[in-house]
């Protein structure tokens, strides 16, 4: 029994030393933001908001912003499209080598951003299309249809097959069964799905570096910005505001997510939080 | 006898899996018709291929008439109810009974008429407003009923309705579903596993092992003459006794180990009665006990009590018979009066020849 406790006790400090490890820099983020000086180092010189307000005025960024938006939006609907079609052909339909098409499908998940990253390059430079906000979309589709794919997976294998042939079995054809039965109960899973896609295309980094063309991301953006110290504490801002926009985006998927396993009665499995 | 549903030759194939061999089937207006077999003989997937939801590998479905090849389930003037009762949960009481209707063409308030009286007929009046999925499992089949019985359909379809419910609820829906199936004269097919359920709430019921038909007949007749030595031990109880059928000057004999000989009549084999080797057939009813100053009954034979299972108003007794290893089952009411016998004790038993059951081959009971 000893044995046991003491390696409950050596997991627990590994818990907090990694939540340390994982959380520390980020808590770091706000507070030199509202950091009164220039220079970013302890100890702290006084409160301001002048960072934030600095924000305001620098056009490139706004455009960073805008092209962020878009791509992630854009990357988000597509994704979920993909998701949607592969969750339902993964719990609905027999079709041969399912399990290894499947596998295959959510390897982008395990890869190597910059493998992926490095790989579209060639291919797009190889195919002689032109690095662009398109190529930036392809590169964070593929990533996110793995995540769009497992939480619409949960979303569909939850739904009784009967549900749909009941649909059938009262008049409805086959799309309208779809659309008046599945869709509704799915609908939650759906909107996780598009909003997690959101989020990871909106923070990406690397894919959108090597892929973005005269149009940077803001991650490319911030990332140009760090060459300039003076302008350190305005990008300690704005990510600031990255991080409490993603933590609920996150917190508003998973609600939804929960709601929907709630309002059919059913119990919770699944979900990433 | 015009069948509203006529099944010829079906054949259905899983892969290499018969899942229906060679069903012929023929099911009249207004019956009550019970699919009775154990577990995985095909009963789902028979009344699914008669909803339209699997496609035959070989002979016909025909209902009212018209041939269902190629029609699918949502054209077939049949709907269903669900194992699951398959309660659209994100929709009210209401407008899951209300699903259907929307394709009809009826105005607001007809429609809300009908519901309304279905969900009366079902016993659900004024729970149209409740969400769907906060009904307890007896009132989601009530709501699965409604929302099949508003369509008027030619058939209702229902796949192991009242497995889902307790013991008390069950007795009490068998007994409401028998009464609804009358009001409304539509066909009932209902598909079950309890051979109880099966007697009480049918017309008629095929009997199905491994994807054959292997008798359709009333309850009384499927319980007073079963086919097969498969179907007697399938519905209700049976004791099976080896002995032998002779040819006497008045026709055929049977002789039972442990019981004596008595003479058959031709209606007591599904088959014609041949000479030979043969196992017998008897209810535990069949047979009685003889008590101590009662006279000796016309066929009566010797054994002793091996075991006895008290009932309150029954008991049944295991008798095992002089000269014979397997004991066999008996049932006695219990009347004022007469004594219950005691594990050990020497039993006369009686029985009625008159109830005997012949199925060719010795079999091993
Ligand atoms: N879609 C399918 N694919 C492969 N085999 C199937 C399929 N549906 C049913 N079967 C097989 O066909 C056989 C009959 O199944 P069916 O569901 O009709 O049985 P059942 O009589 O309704 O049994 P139960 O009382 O358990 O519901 C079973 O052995 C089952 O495994
Ligand atoms: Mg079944």
């Amino acid at each position: 029994m000893a044995g046991v406790r003491g390696q409950g006790h050596g997991l627990r400090v590994y818990a907090v030393l990694y939540l340390v490890f994982l959380y520390a820099p980020i808590v770091l983020l706000p507070i030199f933001a509202f950091n009164d000086s220039t220079i970013i180092a302890f100890p702290l010189s006084g409160f301001t908001t002048q960072w934030f307000v600095e924000l305001a005025d620098v056009p490139a960024l706004h455009s960073a912003v805008l092209t962020s938006l878009k791509i992630a939006v854009i990357t988000a609907l597509i994704s979920t499209l993909l998701g949607i079609c592969a969750a339902r052909a993964a719990t609905r339909y027999r079709f041969p080598a399912k399990a290894g098409i499947m596998g295959v499908i959510m390897v982008p998940l395990v890869l190597p951003e910059i493998i992926v990253a490095v790989s579209l390059l060639v291919v797009f430079l190889q195919i002689g299309l032109e690095l662009s906000s398109l190529t930036v979309i392809l590169g964070h589709v593929l990533i996110c249809t793995p995540f769009c794919i497992a939480i619409l997976n949960g979303s569909f294998q939850s739904l009784d097959v009967s549900l749909e042939e009941a649909a059938v079995d009262l008049g409805e054809s086959g799309w309208g069964a779809f659309r008046l039965v599945i869709l509704p109960l799915v609908m939650p899973g759906i909107v996780a799905s598009l909003l997690i896609a959101f989020t990871i295309s909106m923070d990406e980094f690397i894919i959108a570096f090597f892929l973005s063309g005269s149009d940077p991301t803001l991650p490319v953006y911030l990332w140009g910005q760090l060459r300039f110290p003076q302008r350190l504490p305005v990008v300690m801002a704005l990510g600031t505001i990255l991080v409490v926009a993603s933590i609920l985006i996150i917190i508003l998927a998973e609600w939804f997510r929960r709601r929907g396993v709630a309002k059919r009665g059913g119990s919770d499995s699944g979900g990433f939080l | 006898m015009s069948a509203l549903i006529a099944l010829s030759g079906a054949q259905k194939y899983f892969g290499a899996y018969h899942a229906l061999r060679d069903i012929d089937l023929e099911i009249g207006e207004g019956e009550f018709f019970s699919l009775l077999g154990p577990s995985g003989c095909g009963k789902t997937t028979l009344l699914r291929a008669i909803a339209g939801f699997e496609a035959l590998d070989g002979g016909s479905v025909h209902i009212d008439g018209h041939d269902m090849a190629g029609v699918p389930a949502n054209r077939r003037p049949t709907n269903m109810v669900f194992q699951s009762y398959a309660i659209f949960p994100h929709l009210s009481v209401a407008e899951n009974v209300a699903f259907g209707l929307r394709k009809r063409g009826l105005d607001a308030k007809t429609q809300a008429e009908k519901v309304g009286g279905a969900l009366e007929m079902v016993g659900l009046g004024g729970y149209g407003a409740r969400a769907a999925h906060a009904l307890s499992g007896g009132q989601r089949q009530r709501v699965a009923l409604a929302r099949a019985l508003v369509l008027e359909p030619k058939v209702l379809l229902l796949d192991e309705p009242l497995s889902a419910l307790d013991r008390k609820m069950r007795e009490q829906m068998q007994g409401e579903l028998r009464r609804l199936q009358r009001h409304v004269g539509i066909t009932f097919i209902l598909v079950t596993h309890d051979q109880e359920e099966a007697l009480i709430m049918s017309d008629r019921i095929a009997v199905m092992f491994d994807g054959g038909i292997t008798q359709i007949d009333s309850p009384e007749g499927l319980y007073r003459r079963p086919a097969s030595r498969e179907v007697g031990a399938f519905i209700g109880q049976m004791n099976f006794l080896s002995g032998q059928v002779r040819s006497g000057s008045e026709g055929f004999v049977a002789q039972i180990h442990g019981l004596g000989h008595a003479p058959l009549a031709a209606d007591q084999s599904a088959e014609p009665l041949v000479a030979g080797q043969a196992t017998f057939g008897m209810r535990p009813e069949s047979l009685s006990l003889v008590f101590d100053g009662q006279a000796r009954a016309a066929s009566e034979a010797a054994g002793r009590v091996a075991d006895r299972a008290y009932y309150g108003d029954m008991t049944y007794y295991e008798v095992a018979l002089d000269g014979v290893a397997e004991p066999v089952t008996l049932s006695m009411k219990n009347m004022v009066g007469q004594p219950v016998l005691s594990v050990g004790d020497a039993a006369r038993v009686a029985w009625d020849p008159r109830a005997l059951i012949v199925f060719s081959g010795a079999g091993d009971a």
